[in-house]
């Protein structure tokens, strides 16, 4: 079977890489892109393990044929971070309310919530179900998965507008 | 994955060329989100994938008052979730939508895929059929557009003929007085299949029903109209007594089996329930 050369930008950076085109963007992302963050729950859209962000929408990448993310743009896990040393206030958060517990899901989760917490800084309960409803946790009941999103939207609102209270409302924006 | 050829032609003649020479085993990829669960758990047998995500013109949005909404093969159901004219007019398709799987399949699943599917409960067709929805296809010696009502040949079947593709659906512009709703049912919100749902799209003038479509969705090999429940309303002005007789026939007219997510008569005890909540919900927000 032949292979492709597929280029993508993947956190950043420039990748070409040479994939079978039956080949899925998780396994390519896993594998030939030795980024292991992502993780395989179930490779069938069912758990959101496999969560990027690809062209400023999250997917599924067990859902997503590796070559047509041809000329995309895709963020994982690994992109939430601007430097090793340097957490994202999600994974901050996280970390501090003890929302990780076996792991796994826990990359899907920060991509999902990065997402709505970019465009919606203040959610409610409903809206974190509502932003979460493909993510499947099967460890920590999600109550500390939702305090650390809450806890993560105020230090984010309060660093981009210095004191954190006039955030603007985006409460009303487009899942 | 299992192994497919894979195919990416930049016009529809190219599209369905493929398709016919290709023959059984070639198979369209849009969004991909049904076809590579089906594949991975061996539920179809894939030879080649024709990915037309690279042909032009198959993602537009367009909407008029005279003549409706039409969307391309490519439109995502988040496209759709988010479009002005689809919350403002069609609330009923919208909720569908906002119900189908979840966020990260609506950025990829396309609504087109969804109603090719042709699954009996299948969350965008019920709302569909009830507002006179049409199909669009593409076929060298020249496309034809299709009532949906009359696009499902049965459980996964479709009336499109080899070579033939779905390019585009059209949903009339909703008329004075109108109004619509759709509400599905099932055991959690997200990531789950319909039990039932129960579209309702009325017209009506002085607070008489003038026009009525009912769809229910997965309560027979296809998704159901109901006629005959349609023709008590019509000429009605809604009163309770008519509703209940509305939604007494439109149990008797649906054909549930009994499967994993619930039995047959339960099904049927819905279709009432939710039949009747459906004109209600229809008749609270006139356009
Ligand atoms: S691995 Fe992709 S959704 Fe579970
Ligand atoms: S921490 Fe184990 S699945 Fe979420």
């Amino acid at each position: 079977m032949t292979k492709r050369v597929l280029e993508m930008t993947v956190n950043g950076e420039e990748r070409s890489l040479a994939v079978a085109s039956y080949r899925s963007l998780l396994d390519v992302l896993r594998e030939e892109g030795g980024l292991t963050g992502t993780k395989k729950g179930c490779d069938v859209g069912d758990c959101g393990a496999c969560t990027v962000i690809m062209d400023g929408k999250p997917v599924n990448a067990c859902l997503v044929l590796a070559v047509e993310a041809q000329g995309a743009e895709i963020t994982t896990v690994e992109g939430l971070q601007s430097s090793p040393d340097d957490l994202h206030p999600l994974q901050e958060a996280m970390m501090e309310h003890g929302a990780s517990q076996c792991g796994f899901c826990t990359p899907g989760i920060l991509i999902m919530a990065k997402c709505l917490l970019d465009r919606n800084p203040h959610p409610t309960d409903e809206e974190i179900r509502f932003g979460l409803s493909g993510n499947i946790c099967r460890c920590t009941g999600y109550t500390k998965i939702f305090d650390a999103i809450r806890t993560a939207g105020k230090r984010m609102a309060a660093a981009s507008t210095g004191d954190g209270t006039k955030a603007p409302d985006f409460s009303k924006a487009e899942a | 994955m299992r192994r497919f050829e894979y195919h990416e032609p930049k016009s529809l003649d190219e599209a369905s060329e493929l398709l016919g020479t290709l023959g059984e085993g070639a198979f369209i990829l849009a969004g991909g989100t049904d076809l590579f669960v089906e594949i991975r758990e061996r539920l179809r047998e894939v030879k080649h994938l024709i990915n037309i995500k690279r042909i032009s013109d198959l993602s537009a949005i367009e909407y008029s008052e005279t003549s409706g909404l039409r969307f391309g093969a490519l439109v995502t159901a988040g496209e759709l979730e988010a479009e002005p004219s689809v919350i403002r007019y069609y609330p009923n398709l919208r909720r569908a939508l906002a119900e189908l799987a979840s966020i990260q399949v609506r950025n990829r699943a396309t609504v087109i895929g969804n109603i090719c599917r042709a699954s009996p409960s299948a969350d965008t067709i019920p709302p569909l059929i009830a507002d006179g929805a049409s199909i669009e296809t593409f076929r060298p010696e020249g496309g034809r557009t299709i009532p949906l009502a009359e696009f499902f040949a049965g459980p996964g079947r479709t009336v499109l003929e080899q070579g033939e593709i779905a390019i585009a659906i059209i949903i009339p512009p909703p008329q004075q007085g109108s109004g619509r709703s759709y509400i599905k049912h099932g055991r959690r919100k997200a990531m789950e299949l319909a039990t039932v749902g129960v579209a309702v799209s009325l017209d009506a003038k002085d607070n008489i029903c003038t026009g009525a479509r009912i769809a229910l969705g997965a309560v027979g090999p296809v998704v159901l109209r109901a006629h005959k429940a349609e023709e008590i309303l019509i000429g009605s002005s809604f009163d309770q007594n008519t509703v209940e007789r509305v939604a007494e026939q439109a149990m008797q007219e649906c054909t549930p089996i009994s499967n994993v997510r619930s039995s047959a008569e339960y099904r049927r005890s819905m279709v009432g329930v939710l039949t009747r909540r459906a004109i209600e919900l229809a008749r609270e927000e006139p356009a």
